[in-house]
């Protein structure tokens, strides 16, 4: 009997094989790659181009003398917290709160504006979000009618401008999982609450918040490692620049395999971005299994 | 499509397939074979475009059973380079006949990407009309010819004479020394302060242009060199590199040159020819010879004044010391692949496309400097735009890069170095000490040279 159901339990896991040896051909395999091209010197071009050789950690001691390295994991972080688990999050977390309020029309129309960005290609929206900040663009344009000088945003603030970009292209997601997560809250419960006395602000506290516990974490593990990832948007709009001063990871890691050629260097920036990605998640993970105490 | 006559269809294609390859068995001249021929293309630059298709066609003519397949790739010099080199990786990706920048041919030789060519020059007779400077573009570190050269390139300072003249600065303007570039920036500045009185490129966004069409323009007119021919080492701690870091800060500081912001921006050269210089709101700046290709007629930038308008002066040394003048040389190539399954057809294709005829329409459509004495010759081409002489003249003051393996780095950290001036971001000092210290990381220090 027992070995029926495990031999059952077995053939149930089939038709997930297919979906794991694509996940396993498609993303294990190239990061397992990268992890080893980051101990070689790899390169584009020169005599390390077709034979690379094993170096060792040299590309990760490389790393902490290299003055351009600290800066970026810096702002790669200040771009995650700032777009990602402050911006989207938040951003989300209080247009799907208005919505449940709004009138039927309003919400439909302010849920199209805000996916509108979403499903938009992100080398589209790349683009109109390079065409707002620079310099004779859009936001320029309104200031000017308003009587305000504009600033030449992507060059004198580029870290505000993508990580508000950011925020614009992908509060949606976070909105569409909060509106998910907002629904299922029992009426009841806010309804109990309401009796007793309690404010909105404690209903929120106490009792929406943690009831939502779980999609917060889920959600802010999506957007962070979305995020962490975004690399076109940045490229377009200020590609890492003036000086380095917008380089996340993704745009370093980018500039030395393939602007320089040094393919070995620039897969040893992507491992360190994996790893940052990891540690993220056990983060969020951790949130999540202190919700089921 | 009933059963039956679905399998009577696939017999017969299977039959026909058979037939082919018993066919190609018996007779391997008849052979199908394809070329890949990899090439830059971009809205600008068509000149490569429209030689590669008629060589197509005359080859294909010439050579039956014979394909030859052009892959242009539509990207600017930099992201050229890069897809070139990620196809040049893999043998299967590898092209036959494919365009090369002369600075790059010593570090792809390396790499293994080219086939040697010389047994082929050998037997090729319009290889003696190549004059040497050009032959020796395309020679790898072993002293073997890698890439034949299409044509080469020098650098001057390109004006406006009315806005010169506006500014009461007499015509033909040629400056002798950093100080009268300074000089006439200033008086042009004075009399109209909208104006960008001259402009050099700085900062990484402009990639090579920023070190060939301004940063060597003044570093070789010090009496330091970016690289030691004789010692085969890269020069650090020279008073030059500080001077000219010093001298394009300068430029922006005072507001001579195009902002910061707009120096970074990775399209300002369009806006240099497209619209500041025609348009009378920019002075001079340094490009190169193959500028009145944006101005001639089908050009990007037509402009039919330009030859009326414009002139052109050779860049000074810093304080006029002797040559009197410097220019930058560089140009693009064509190589063989060293994977290439078919290196005799694939010759026998560059030698088509290298023709006279086709040399000499590239070189007048893409404003070149000619590289086979039968196409300088060649009345055509003397009368190609009112520059050609001038520039041309130029060679004789020119310098070429030092294309090592090592140099395509080295040109990122100059870049890097103007940059950081430009934006404030380090001054002169500061900038070429990082520049140093980066050159020291990348070649190591067996290979620098302290000066």
């Amino acid at each position: 009997m027992g070995e029926r159901k495990t031999v059952r339990q077995q053939l149930r896991l089939l038709p997930v094989v297919p979906s794991v040896l694509l996940i396993l051909l498609f993303l294990a395999a190239p990061v397992l790659w990268s992890f080893h091209a980051s101990f070689t010197n790899a390169a584009l071009t020169g005599r390390n181009a077709r034979n690379p050789a094993w170096i060792g950690v040299e590309n990760y001691a490389r790393l902490l003398s290299d003055s351009a390295f600290p800066a970026s994991v810096v702002l790669t972080i200040v771009f995650v917290v700032a777009s990602a688990v402050v911006g989207q999050n938040l951003l989300g977390l209080l247009i799907a709160g208005l919505m449940t309020r709004a009138r039927k029309p309003v919400s439909a129309a302010v849920g199209t504006a805000v996916v509108a960005a979403w499903v938009l290609p992100e080398i589209v929206a790349a683009f109109a979000a390079y065409a707002y900040f620079s310099k004779d663009g859009t936001l320029n344009q309104l200031l000017g009618g308003a009587g305000v000088a504009g600033a030449d945003w992507l060059y004198a603030y580029p870290m505000v401008a993508v990580v508000l970009a950011n925020i614009w292209r992908g509060t949606a997601f976070s909105m569409l999982v909060y509106r998910a997560a907002l629904a299922d809250v029992p009426q009841d419960i806010s309804e109990a609450a309401l009796m007793d006395g309690a404010a909105g602000w404690q209903r929120l506290v106490f009792i929406t918040l943690p009831l939502i516990r779980s999609s917060i974490a889920t959600n802010l593990m999506l957007v962070t490692l979305q995020t962490l990832a975004v690399f076109t948007l940045i490229w377009v709009m200020t590609a890492g620049g003036p000086s380095n001063a917008s380089t996340t990871l993704p745009v370093l890691a980018y500039q030395e395999a393939f602007k320089f050629g040094d393919i070995g260097y620039g897969t040893a920036i992507a491992t360190v971005l994996i790893v940052l990605g990891l540690v993220f998640g056990i983060a969020y993970v951790r949130l999540l299994k202190g919700d089921k105490r | 499509m009933h059963r039956p006559a679905r399998i009577l269809v696939a017999l017969l294609s299977a039959a026909a397939l058979l037939a082919t390859a018993a066919c190609s068995a018996e007779q391997p001249a008849a052979e199908n074979r394809t070329l890949k021929i990899v090439y830059q293309k971009t809205d600008s630059f068509t000149a490569l475009d429209t030689l590669f298709k008629d060589a197509k066609k005359d080859f294909e003519a010439a050579n039956q059973g014979t394909t030859v397949e052009l892959q242009p790739i539509e990207a600017n010099d930099d992201d050229y380079g890069t897809k070139l080199a990620l196809a040049l990786r893999s043998p299967e990706t590898a092209p036959d006949v494919f365009y090369e920048d002369t600075f790059k041919v010593r570090s792809d030789v390396d790499a293994g990407y080219l086939l040697k060519l010389d047994s082929y020059l050998e037997k090729w007779d319009d290889w003696k009309l190549y004059n040497e400077a050009a032959k020796a573009a395309g020679t790898g570190d072993d002293g073997g010819i890698y890439a034949v050269p299409l044509g080469t390139d020098t650098r001057a300072i390109w004006y406006n004479k009315k806005v010169l003249e506006k500014a009461g600065i007499a015509v033909p303007w040629q400056p002798r020394s950093w100080d009268e570039i300074l000089d006439a920036a200033r008086k042009m500045k004075a009399a109209d302060p909208s104006l960008v009185p001259f402009h050099m490129y700085a900062g990484k966004a402009t990639g090579e242009g920023t070190v060939m069409q301004s940063f060597y323009e003044l570093l070789y007119g010090t009496d330091s060199e970016l690289y030691d021919q004789q010692e085969k080492k890269w020069v650090i701690g020279s008073q030059g590199f500080k001077d000219s870091l010093t001298f394009l800060k300068t430029l922006y500081d005072e507001g001579l040159a195009v902002t910061p912001a707009e120096a970074l921006d990775a399209n300002v050269w369009k806006k240099v020819f497209g619209e500041w210089l025609p348009q009378g709101k920019m002075g001079a700046t340094v490009e190169g010879s193959y500028t009145p290709s944006f101005w001639q007629k089908g050009g990007n930038y037509e402009w039919a004044g330009y030859g009326e308008d414009m002139g052109v002066a050779r860049f000074p040394t810093q304080r006029g010391q002797e040559p009197g003048g410097v220019s930058m040389s560089g140009g693009w190539t064509l190589a063989v692949g060293a994977d290439s399954k078919n290196p005799d057809l694939a010759f026998k294709f560059l030698t088509e496309a290298l023709s006279k005829k086709n040399s000499l329409a590239f070189t007048v459509s893409g404003s070149q400097i000619a590289v086979r004495t039968d196409v300088a010759a060649e009345p055509e081409y003397l009368a190609a735009n009112p520059f050609v002489k001038d520039v041309s003249e130029l060679v004789s003051v020119t310098h070429y890069r030092p294309a090592t393996a090592d140099y395509p780095r080295i040109s990122v950290a100059v870049q890097v170095a103007t940059e950081a001036v430009i934006t404030g971001a380090l001054s002169p000092q500061e900038a070429a000490e990082q520049y140093d210290k980066t050159v020291r990381d990348q070649v190591g220090d067996a290979k620098v040279l302290q000066k």
